[in-house]
């Protein structure tokens, strides 16, 4: 088959945003995992709109991330709104209130 | 300006010394430094590990310090922050900030503390007899916070 044919060559020009996740403190160790790479689903356009989808995932997500759970969102290392947009490329954070000092 | 995340001890002397040195218009310095307790909500504390995200505990620390720079007449700061297995009795902060006269360099230096507190992405985890477990953000950091806004 020729190269051109091959359906890839069509996916790799579609541009889908992608994040980088970072998971720190409890929550990590609840999740069992520091990071992941996401490939941002449609309709996923936000901070608050990624960690509903998140929690889609069931189980401990679904726990963790619940409304009532005071978790703090950073995009990009500076603390972020439910409602910030996200964009292809962002670094977004996901961790309890900080207790240094 | 001088933001260190670092695992090992500082010398409180020594970060003095060569602040003081620097700038002939000091007339104050104000230091603050945080010990790790030997108890917490009652419990024995063998233990503590301090766990951050590099990156951004450098940026939100130094905004803090712009932002501390830009309400009070001060000359310079310095936060030292250990991460990390530490002891019961060990350092785990520094800050000192610098200035002509104390008032302003007092409430600088209360001020980035109380901003580090809730702002600055640390995490404490202890040891206990009963196992290790995560430290909780306390309110009362929230409303020591509050009150600079």
């Amino acid at each position: 088959m020729d190269q051109s044919e091959l359906p890839q060559a069509a996916v790799s020009t579609t541009s889908v945003p992608v994040v980088t996740i970072l998971y720190f403190a409890r929550l990590r160790e609840a999740l069992g995992r520091e990071s992941e790479r996401l490939e941002l689903p449609a309709g996923i356009s936000s901070v608050d709109s990624l960690r509903e989808h998140l929690r889609g995932r069931g189980g401990t997500w679904e726990a963790e991330l619940a409304p009532a759970k005071p978790v703090r969102v950073a995009v990009n290392q500076d603390m972020a709104a439910p409602g910030l947009l996200l964009a292809d490329g962002d670094e977004v954070a996901f961790f309890p209130p900080v207790t240094g000092g | 300006m001088t933001v260190r995340i670092q695992t090992q001890d500082f010398d409180i002397g020594v970060e003095l010394e060569r602040l003081r040195r620097t700038n002939p218009k000091i007339g104050a310095i104000a230091s603050f430094i945080g010990v790790v307790r030997d108890m917490n909500d009652g419990d024995a504390v063998t233990e503590m590990s301090l766990e951050h995200y590099p990156g951004m505990t450098e940026k939100s620390l130094e905004a803090i310090v712009v932002e501390a720079k830009s309400r009070w007449e001060i000359i310079d700061v310095l936060v030292v922050h250990r991460v990390g297995v530490l002891q019961p009795t060990e350092q785990i902060v520094l800050v000192v900030v610098t200035g002509a006269h104390r008032g302003d360099a007092f409430s600088a230096c209360e001020f980035v503390m109380d901003y580090l507190k809730t702002r600055a992405p640390f995490w404490k985890r202890e040891q206990t007899p009963e196992g290790t477990r995560w430290v909780d953000a306390r309110e009362v950091d929230d409303v020591a916070a509050q009150r600079w806004s």
